[in-house]
C-alpha cells in the first residue's frame, strides 16, 4: 500500500453562522479525526466546492479549475440569506456535487423541518447541541470512503498476488457498507435503505470508469494527498 | 481578564522548583502546611478540593449544564485553551447580541420584535452550544416576550440577560484562576465527576 492511504483524511466541510458552533463543530471533527474546513455561509460553502455564483449549478463548467474538495458536508439548518436547506438543494442539484453526503444540524427539534430535509437527500440530522457521539454515525461515510480510495490504491499498484483479493473484497465492502446504511437511517421507510443501497453499488461501479473524467473534470488539488490515478488511465 | 489573553503555562517542574525556592518568603501557603513534610502536595490537595467543590456548587446552582461537560471532555493536552478559547467567544457573542437587543428596543417608534428575536434566536444557540443554562433559560423566556411582543416583559428580560451572563463569566473567571494556581502549585487539574 502507497503512503497515501497513511496520509489521506476524511475531509468535512462545516457551514455555520455561528462562531461558537463553528469553533466547537470544528474541535469535535478533529477529534474524530476528520480534516476540517469551517465556512460561515452557504454562499462560502459552494464557493469552496467552486461553485460559482450565478451559474446553473448543473452547468458542468459551472465547476472553476480549483475547487476544494470534500467527503461530506455538514451545515447548520438556520442561516441568514441561504439556509441549510437551501444549500442541500443546489447542493443535489449538482451533478458534480450531489453525490457528497450532506448532514443537517438544527437546535430546533421540529418533525417537519427534519423529514424535509431527509427528503432532500440528506443523509443525517443532528439536533444541537452535537455530541461527538453523533458523530459517531458519520462513521460509516468515512469506511465507505476510505475503502474507496484504498480500492483506487490497490488498482493502482495489480500485481499478481493483489488481483485475486480485490474481487474478493469487493462483495465483503459491499455488505459491510450495506449493513451500515441501514442502521444509519432510522427515519427512512423499508424501500429507502434499498434505494441508497443502490445508489451505493453504481457509485461504486461507476467509480471505477469514471475516475479518467472526474480527476480532469474536477482537477483534483495538488496540496492534499491523492491516490494517484494515472495507473488506472492508462490501464483504461 | 483571562478570555484575552493567552496563557503560556509554565511546566509543572519549573513551577514547582520556583515555588521550593521561593517557599519560605511566600504568604500563600497556609501556615498549618508550612510545617508538613510535604506542604506542596497538601497545598495543591487543598486548592484540587476547593476547585472541585466549586465546580460542583456552579452546576448545583443551575450555572452550568451537561454540555460544558462535553466541552472539558473535547479539551486535551494537545488543546489546553478549548474551553477558554470557546467562552471568550460565547461572551464576545453576548455584548453583541446584548447591544443589538439593546438598540433594538430602544427605538423610539415602532420596536421590531422580529429583530430583537432574530437575536434572542442566535443567544440561545450560543448559550445552549457552551453549557450556559441560566443564559439559556432566560433566551426561551425572552422568546416567547418577543413572540408576544411584550416591549416591558422584554426589557426586563434583557436587563437579567445582561446580569446572568456577567455574573457567569466572573463564576468561570474565578474557576480558570482556580486551575492556575493548582497548575503553579505543581498539581494537576481535576477531572470533576458531576455525578
Amino acid at each position: 500500500m502507497g503512503m497515501a492511504a497513511a496520509e489521506w483524511k476524511f475531509h468535512v466541510l462545516a457551514v455555520d453562522d455561528s462562531l461558537v458552533d463553528r469553533k466547537l463543530i470544528e474541535r469535535l471533527l478533529q477529534k474524530s479525526s476528520c480534516q476540517v474546513t469551517t465556512v460561515d455561509s452557504g454562499y462560502k460553502a459552494l464557493e469552496f466546492l467552486g461553485l460559482r455564483q450565478g451559474i446553473e449549478s448543473n452547468d458542468t463548467t459551472a465547476l472553476s479549475l480549483s475547487p476544494q474538495e470534500a467527503n461530506l458536508i455538514i451545515t447548520d439548518y438556520c442561516m441568514p440569506g441561504m439556509t441549510g436547506y437551501d444549500l442541500l438543494k443546489k447542493l443535489k442539484e449538482s451533478s458534480a456535487l450531489k453525490n457528497i453526503p450532506v448532514v443537517i444540524m438544527s437546535s430546533e427539534n421540529v418533525p417537519a423541518r427534519i423529514s424535509r430535509c431527509l427528503e432532500e437527500g440528506a443523509e443525517e440530522f443532528f439536533l444541537k447541541p452535537v455530541r461527538l457521539a453523533d458523530l459517531n454515525k458519520l462513521k460509516p461515510h468515512m469506511m465507505k470512503t476510505k475503502l474507496k480510495n484504498q480500492k483506487l490504491e490497490e488498482i493502482e499498484t495489480p500485481s499478481d498476488d493483489e488481483n485475486g483479493t480485490v474481487a474478493a473484497v469487493e462483495p465483503e465492502i459491499k455488505d459491510s457498507v450495506e449493513m451500515e446504511i441501514i442502521k444509519m437511517l432510522p427515519l427512512q421507510s423499508e424501500t429507502e435503505p434499498k434505494r441508497v443501497l443502490l445508489q451505493v453499488v453504481q457509485q461504486e461501479e461507476q467509480m471505477l470508469s469514471n475516475n479518467k473524467r472526474k480527476s480532469m473534470e474536477q482537477g483534483l488539488s495538488t496540496d492534499r494527498p491523492r491516490p494517484s490515478l494515472e495507473g488506472i488511465a492508462t490501464a483504461v | 481578564g483571562y478570555f484575552s489573553e493567552t496563557q503560556v503555562k509554565p511546566s509543572p517542574k519549573e513551577t514547582k522548583r520556583q515555588l521550593c525556592l521561593s517557599l519560605s518568603l511566600s504568604i500563600s501557603v497556609s501556615s498549618l502546611h508550612s510545617l508538613s513534610l510535604y506542604p506542596m502536595d497538601a497545598h495543591v490537595a487543598q486548592l484540587q478540593m476547593q476547585y472541585r467543590n466549586y465546580i460542583l456548587s456552579l452546576y448545583q446552582q443551575g450555572f452550568l449544564d451537561d454540555q460544558f461537560t462535553e466541552l472539558k471532555s473535547l479539551q486535551d493536552d494537545g488543546t489546553p485553551d478549548f474551553v477558554a478559547e470557546v467562552l471568550s467567544l460565547f461572551f464576545d457573542d453576548c455584548v453583541k447580541l446584548v447591544g443589538n437587543m439593546a438598540r433594538a428596543l430602544d427605538q423610539t417608534g415602532t420596536v421590531d420584535f422580529s429583530q430583537v428575536g432574530a437575536n434572542v434566536h442566535q443567544l440561545k444557540g450560543s448559550s445552549s452550544s457552551v453549557g450556559a443554562k441560566r443564559v439559556k433559560g432566560l433566551c426561551i423566556n425572552f422568546k416567547e416576550l418577543c413572540e408576544a411582543k411584550n416591549y416591558e416583559g422584554c426589557v426586563r428580560c434583557l436587563q437579567q440577560v445582561d446580569i446572568e451572563y456577567k455574573t457567569l463569566k466572573a463564576k468561570l473567571q474565578d474557576m480558570f484562576n482556580l486551575e492556575k494556581q493548582i497548575v503553579q502549585a505543581g498539581g494537576i487539574v481535576p477531572q470533576v465527576d458531576i455525578n
